[in-house]
């Protein structure tokens, strides 16, 4: 377990660290002005209605880069299940605001949340028997008797309830529906549901070895995914939950308001376009607020005799359990910590596309993608993690239509009907994965510590 | 009580298919754990390159359907499959000497592999997006049926069909063919001990004179082989699609984790115990059990103990099982 959770840095950057000593203070300073240009150029060029949807889900990448930097810069914990915390993020983003569906819980409300209760307590036993009984031969047999029991006892009683629920109108319901809390409230609980989520996996994962630990957590990603997509009563599965509520006001709203009219049209503004940047704008303040909440944090924590610890258990985890240091301990704590902050992200992105889609949840987007960032940025430092999930988010953003402009070009030399050009044109859209493929091998080979290196 | 047409239902709707299944696993976990005793680390980009080894065999077959060249009963992909080896053994070689052998040379720590594999899936999934698009593709052809249900029944006189399809025969025969050539390599032939050699201890094998890049080269072309058969069968049974490829990265590492990472015989076993226990909890046993138990016990729920589309769990909980129990897999495995 010596070497397993070394980072980038020790063996291949050894010779990157040398060359840029003297620049170190000026170069993450001139990295973000870059970024900031970038933005801005993209604004002039596409317009900046564009520009704030892509900024706004930069600053939701960029939340998801500290999350992953939190367990794998700081600890060297490999998650590849992030998908998983995003998507548990957004389900609370619908169970708290949403109105609860009152003929729902009539129906079998109470049904299903006993069975849901059952099957909980029937794990809890299976655990404690695990713990408690002394082994022997009756103990295998005591634990399946007890799986099975709770599990046939758990069906029968939440099968009924689920059938019901799922049968209350199930054209626009068929789901129990939220809490009918304000929307805000809905961030922290993803990260709390995440974080639940986390010590569950935590408790059962964390002792394994880096590769084991990675199949896991891609293993639980998946399965949390099939939970949300399966079961309706849940959050409607696949059938997709519109219309969550906004914590800012709606464009339809602001462009009946007569006030908020004058007001665009003094600065020249038509009231449509007025009101989408308006919105756009107050989500871009929201999101930058818990940015910089989570990004001060996570700078604090990195300072702190904490951080100094983690990054200890990382570098040497004999070393640190020598020096008394809990590691399994340490290494749960963090788990759980950076995986509440992709619950808060997934949450925060729910509420900004006012939907839950779980169909649309794929391991590329929201866990290579993010590692990708990670690795771009620089782990094991925050401000590059921040800089990685806005960089590598534009870039994701900005390959599709600029791929098509090529492909547009060299296909405009051959006829516009050929099986080629039509062909051409579709494989645009795969850009995306080839760009980060490429951009991730680069960074890796030529500057393995990413763009803003770890202190 | 009918305990025949039981044995008929179980044997077409779990046994077959299960078999099937356990079999494409087993050789995408003799892949995955080539890589993983040889070259010491985990390829996430294993099932990219099922899907590119398929890929090409679908071209090809297209290419040789066209020119009027078929199998006959069997179907045009298995002609093809030889040539799409030889691709996908050029691509991962190419890859080999561009990516990985950088890192290599660095003595770079097995996770870092682990992560520029992560590269190599993403540009290998653009590829084969590039190649064959995202849709769904069929392209089995010749004999659908070696046993054709309804025969069956007129055959037996049983209320309960057997089908048995061509391409789950050929899965099962290709590969045991390629266990038992591989297995024969591994044990028989220089190249294969100093495979083996290789794997043990790398000092060792060094000093004893055994050439490191021979023996990777020679195993990256093996693991092509594996791959695109895998992918192959896998897609002559159920039909093509590169998420799909993607997703079957869980249950092959699954595999190769419950039989022992590194250990081939552990592979073929997770294989099928991983292809067997996702058969078995998320089929409807509602028919088997009601013909195995007298009239009046038939059973009124479907006895699935899952839907089918939490297969992925099944997996996942038959690996943290094993795990917790037994951390180097059912066949001893190694640790890096």
């Amino acid at each position: 377990m010596t070497d397993q959770n070394v980072l980038p840095d020790t063996s291949l950057a050894a010779r990157s660290r040398s060359s840029s000593q003297g620049s170190d203070a000026l170069r993450p300073v001139l990295l973000y002005l870059a970024m900031t240009a970038l933005l801005a150029g993209t604004g002039v060029v596409m317009g900046w209605n564009y520009t704030l949807t892509v900024i706004n889900m930069g600053l939701i990448s960029a939340i998801l880069a500290l999350g992953v930097n939190l367990q794998w810069g700081f600890a060297g914990l490999f998650n590849i299940g992030v998908m998983g915390f995003v998507a548990l993020g957004g389900l609370a983003a619908v169970l708290v605001p949403m109105p609860p569906v009152a003929e729902a819980w009539a129906a079998g409300g109470l049904r299903t949340i006993a069975g849901l209760v059952l099957g909980v307590l029937t794990v809890v036993a299976l655990v404690v028997l695990r713990r408690r009984m002394p082994a022997s031969r009756f103990k295998t047999l005591a634990l399946i008797a007890v799986g099975v029991a709770g599990y046939m006892v758990t069906r029968a009683v939440m099968d009924p309830g689920v059938i019901a629920v799922e049968g209350v109108n199930s054209a626009s319901a068929g789901y129990l529906g939220g809490l009918g809390l304000p929307v805000l409230l809905s961030w922290p609980a993803g990260g709390l549901l995440a974080a639940g989520a986390a010590w569950i996996i935590g408790k059962t994962a964390l002792g394994l070895r880096s590769d084991y630990l990675a199949i896991a957590t891609l293993g639980i990603a998946e399965i949390i995914l099939a939970v949300l997509k399966n079961e309706d009563w849940l959050a409607r599965g696949v059938k997709n939950v519109v219309g969550v509520p906004s914590p800012v006001p709606q464009e339809i709203v602001l462009q009946r308001d007569p006030g908020f009219v004058a007001r665009a049209a003094e600065i020249g503004l038509d009231p449509v376009l007025a009101s989408t940047l308006w919105v756009k704008i107050l989500y871009l303040g929201l999101f930058a607020v818990v940015l910089v909440v989570l990004l001060v944090l996570a700078q604090l924590a990195l300072r702190s005799p904490w951080g100094r610890m983690m990054r200890a258990i990382r570098d040497n985890e004999d070393a640190a359990e020598a020096m008394g240091k809990d590691v399994t301990r340490r290494h749960l704590q963090i788990f759980i910590l950076g995986s509440a902050i992709c619950g808060i992200a997934g949450a925060m992105m729910v509420t900004l596309d006012g939907q839950l889609t779980p169909g649309s949840y794929q391991p590329l987007r929201y866990t290579f993608l993010v590692w990708v960032m990670v690795i771009v940025g620089g782990s094991g430092n925050n401000w590059g993690a921040v800089l990685g999930g806005f960089l590598i988010w534009w870039l994701w953003v900005i390959v599709e239509p600029v791929g098509n402009a090529l492909f547009g070009l060299i296909t405009s030399a051959l006829s516009a009907d050929s099986a080629i050009a039509a062909h051409l044109q579709d494989a645009s859209a795969h850009m995306r994965l080839l760009t980060m493929g490429v951009v991730l091998l680069l960074v890796l080979r030529f500057s393995p510590r990413g763009l803003i290196p770890e202190r | 009580m009918d305990l025949l047409n039981a044995l008929v239902a179980f044997l077409n709707f779990v046994f077959i298919p299960a078999v099937a299944y356990g079999s494409q696993l087993a050789l995408g976990a003799l892949g995955v754990t080539l890589v993983y005793s040889i070259l010491r680390f985990s390829n996430f980009a294993h099932g990219d390159t099922m899907a590119f080894g398929t890929a090409i065999t679908i071209l090809l077959t297209y290419g040789l359907q066209a020119l009027g060249i078929t199998a006959g009963p069997l179907p045009t992909a298995l002609l093809a499959l030889p040539v799409a080896i030889g691709a996908t053994a050029l691509l991962v070689l190419g890859t080999d000497r561009a990516v990985y052998r950088f890192y290599r040379d660095a003595k770079a720590a097995p996770v870092i592999l682990v992560i520029v594999s992560m590269g190599v899936m993403f540009i290998m999934n653009a590829l084969v997006r590039f190649i064959i698009g995202v849709e769904d593709v069929q392209f089995a052809d010749g004999a659908r049926f070696v046993i054709n249900a309804r025969d069956f029944k007129e055959w037996s006189g049983l209320e309960e069909g057997l089908a048995l399809r061509t391409s789950q025969l050929i899965t099962v025969v290709v590969a045991a063919l390629a266990v038992a050539l591989l297995f024969w390599f591994l044990n028989r032939t220089r190249t294969g001990k100093s495979m083996r050699a290789f794997s043990d201890n790398e000092d060792l094998a060094l000093l004893s004179g055994i050439n490191p890049d021979r023996v990777v080269a020679v195993t990256w072309i093996i693991v092509a082989a594996l791959a695109t058969t895998a992918g192959v069968l896998y897609g002559l049974d159920k039909s093509f699609k590169a998420f799909t490829y993607f997703q079957l990265l869980l249950p092959i590492f699954a595999a190769a984790i419950v039989g022992g990472l590194g250990n081939p015989l552990g592979a073929i076993a997770g294989g099928f115990l991983i292809a067997f226990s996702e058969v078995m909890v998320t089929f409807a046993w509602k028919q088997v059990v009601a013909y195995a138990v007298p009239g009046d016990w038939a059973p009124a729920s479907l006895l699935q103990f899952m839907s089918t589309e939490y297969k992925f769990a099944v997996s996942f909980v038959i690996l943290i099982i094993v795990l917790l129990f037994k951390p180097t897999g059912l066949f001893k495995g190694q640790s890096v």
